[in-house]
């Protein structure tokens, strides 16, 4: 206890220099904490957009669906498999989907379709479907009635209430045509989407299709997205890899994976630079006091104290020094932190756009996961001890004569 | 009972001209004497002292303590060697600067892993016995030169050492302080038959020693015994 009150006194011996230390450990991790949240809260957004909005976390397909996106790689989702994914406490909801390509036509226009059946309720409690409708209404299971995307009701000059036709190539080769009532007219934030996107209620499609009750995929909803890797794997060892295959959103969209660690790195990179400037002012801090504790350092070590114990004071001091920083650096942050989570910031004008032609809402919010504001301390920690290597290397080479005479 | 023996030690310093600090010294010290070493600038006080108190290794020659060679000891022995039988008052009093009168008198004893009451109840007791009682909760820079030279000492003793080496104790005193740790000290020599080596080349030093050993250039030159 005497050691950690001499370390603390001692680092107030120099306030002013204990202060600049502190301040630049400070405004290094605040700094480092507001960007590393800056980017975590938007690849979480985009992470959102994403998989949260249509694709879903985790998938389980047929095997091979993946690579052969065809009606023949099918399943009929049978009580094991639902019962496995329903008692998994990770998963909040479990979404069934029947997804293929059709003609859609309207008088003498024609365009292709991607032909969604969904299950009504449950794709607007997961992707909140019902909330796309900009014009009539949101559909119910079991209706003849289809949710189109409104870009493609433009180009087949269809509106609410009109009829839609859909022709198409159902399950072994059945010929697939029907017509439904366009129910309501839906916008994404993917101009892709909205030019090409039929929705169908789940039973609607399947018979559409003449494939029974069989579905494409089954949609899982997390309740904490960063597990989807962890419960695909789990779910992987769970279900018969000879049937089915289970992918989360990194294997279904790996650019997406490969864009949002490439500009993870590029931030590594600045915030390397900003610690290296920081460890270049704290190793300049252990020189001074180094240099000023000399003589003192050698009369301690003539009265007895072992050069060791005398590392672990200035090694104390460093890390209190350190600390001091960090934790302010880090309480100041989280007001800001949070605020920006709640009040994310909007870009607008063509940068808007550019996110909106990529279905990403353009907002940058926050991210207040705290293993931002705990890394960042423990990177700056570590940099300390690092650092205080020097400071053991020279203090266990003091000299008490020679450093008595300083 | 000798507690210090130098048998013909001597002390080169390597350098483009090797200088001898001290040349082939050979001095016994008994327990309980009040010896100071005196001599000019240059003379070879300081390093005699160093060598003395396991602060350096003699070239040739060996210094033994309470009947043990600790001219061989590695410098992590000689630091323990230090703590337990060697108490040090610097010509520049050198105490911890954050500490108070008190914490400085217990570091070292903190050093020796004494508990935690048994450190208080010593540095109050010697404190007192320095006559610092009432400012055992200042710091240095709140005392007088006098002052900090008087905690110097307490913590000197401490430890319990078997000697005190005090290095020019008087040379940033003044008169009055100069007498009152004289007095301390000789008071300290007489009760506690503590044993006391100085170097010195203050007069009023070498009036108050019992035996005086004479260097010059590194030899010793002469010894003789006061009143």
């Amino acid at each position: 206890m005497m050691y950690l009150k001499l370390a603390w006194r001692n680092i107030w011996r120099n306030r002013r220099r204990t202060l600049i230390t502190a301040a630049s450990v400070f405004f290094a991790v605040s700094l480092a904490v507001l960007m590393r949240s800056l980017q975590h809260g938007a690849y979480d957004n985009m992470i959102r957009n994403a998989a949260g909005m249509y694709l879903g976390y985790v998938q389980v397909h047929h095997n091979g669906y993946w690579n052969d996106k065809s009606l023949n790689n099918t399943f009929t989702p049978d009580e094991a498999l639902l019962k496995t994914l329903d008692i998994d406490p990770r998963v909040s909801t479990v979404v069934p989907r029947l997804e293929s390509f059709a003609l859609a036509s309207s008088g003498n226009q024609t365009k292709t379709a991607l032909v969604i059946g969904a299950d009504p309720s449950k794709e607007a409690s997961f992707t909140q479907l019902n909330k796309r409708i900009t014009q009539g209404t949101y559909f119910s299971a079991g209706e003849d009635a289809a949710l189109l995307g409104d870009e493609l009701a433009k180009n087949l000059k269809l509106k609410v209430g009109d009829t839609l036709v859909l022709l198409g190539q159902g399950y072994h080769g059945y010929t697939a045509a029907g017509k439904y009532v366009i129910k309501g007219l839906i916008h994404f934030g993917s101009p892709d989407l909205n030019r090409e996107v039929v929705y169908l209620p789940l039973q609607t499609a399947q018979l559409f299709y003449t494939i029974g009750n069989r579905l494409t995929s089954i949609t899982l909803n997390l309740f904490k997205p960063k597990e989807a890797e962890i419960v695909a794997r789990s779910l992987s060892q769970k279900l018969d890899k000879k049937y089915w295959e289970v992918m989360d959103w990194k294997q279904m969209m790996p650019q997406l994976e490969q864009l949002i660690q490439l500009d993870s790195s590029g931030g590594l990179v600045i915030i390397g630079i900003l610690y290296l400037v920081i460890a270049f002012g704290v190793f300049g801090t252990i020189l001074m006091m180094l240099a000023e504790r000399q003589h003192e350092m050698g009369i301690l070590t003539a009265i007895g104290m072992k050069p060791y114990k005398m590392g672990w004071m200035i090694f104390t001091e460093l890390v209190l020094m350190v600390l001091l920083g960090v934790l302010a650096g880090i309480i100041a942050s989280i007001p800001l932190v949070t605020y920006f989570k709640y009040h994310p910031i909007r870009i607008t004008g063509q940068a808007a756009e550019a996110y909106e032609h990529f279905g990403l809402e353009p907002i940058f919010p926050f991210s207040t996961n705290p293993d931002i504001f705990i890394s960042q301390g423990i990177v700056v920690l570590i940099i300390c001890v690092m650092l205080s290597f020097y400071a053991w290397y020279k203090i266990l080479r003091i000299d008490a004569v020679e450093s008595m005479r300083m | 009972m000798i507690v210090i023996e130098t048998k013909n030690v001597t002390k080169v310093y390597e350098g483009v001209v090797p200088v001898t600090a001290v040349d082939g010294v050979s001095i016994q010290i008994e327990e309980g004497e009040f010896t100071a070493i005196v001599g000019p600038s240059g003379s070879g006080k300081t390093t005699l002292l160093n060598l003395i108190g396991g602060l350096d290794h003699p070239t040739t020659g060996e210094v033994w303590i309470g009947g043990k060679n600790i001219s061989h000891l590695s410098k992590n022995e000689l630091i323990d060697f230090r703590l337990h039988h060697i108490g040090f008052v610097f010509q520049a009093y050198n105490l911890i600067p954050v500490l108070s009168a008190k914490e400085n008198v217990e570091f070292i004893m903190l050093l020796q892993k004494r508990s935690k009451s048994e450190r208080i109840s010593r540095a109050k007791e010697l404190l007192k016995m320095v006559g610092l009682e009432t400012r055992m909760n200042n710091r240095p820079g709140e005392l007088s030169g006098g002052q900090q030279q008087r905690v110097a000492v307490a913590r000197a003793l401490a430890s319990k050492p078997q000697f005190v080496l005090a290095d020019e104790p008087t040379a940033n005193l003044d008169s009055n302080s100069t007498a009152q740790l004289l007095d301390m000290m000789h008071d300290l020599n007489k009760k506690e038959k503590m044993t006391f080596l100085f170097s010195t080349h203050d007069q009023r030093v070498i009036d108050r020693a019992e035996r005086v050993i004479m260097l010059e250039d590194g030899k010793v030159v002469g010894s003789e015994l006061n009143g």
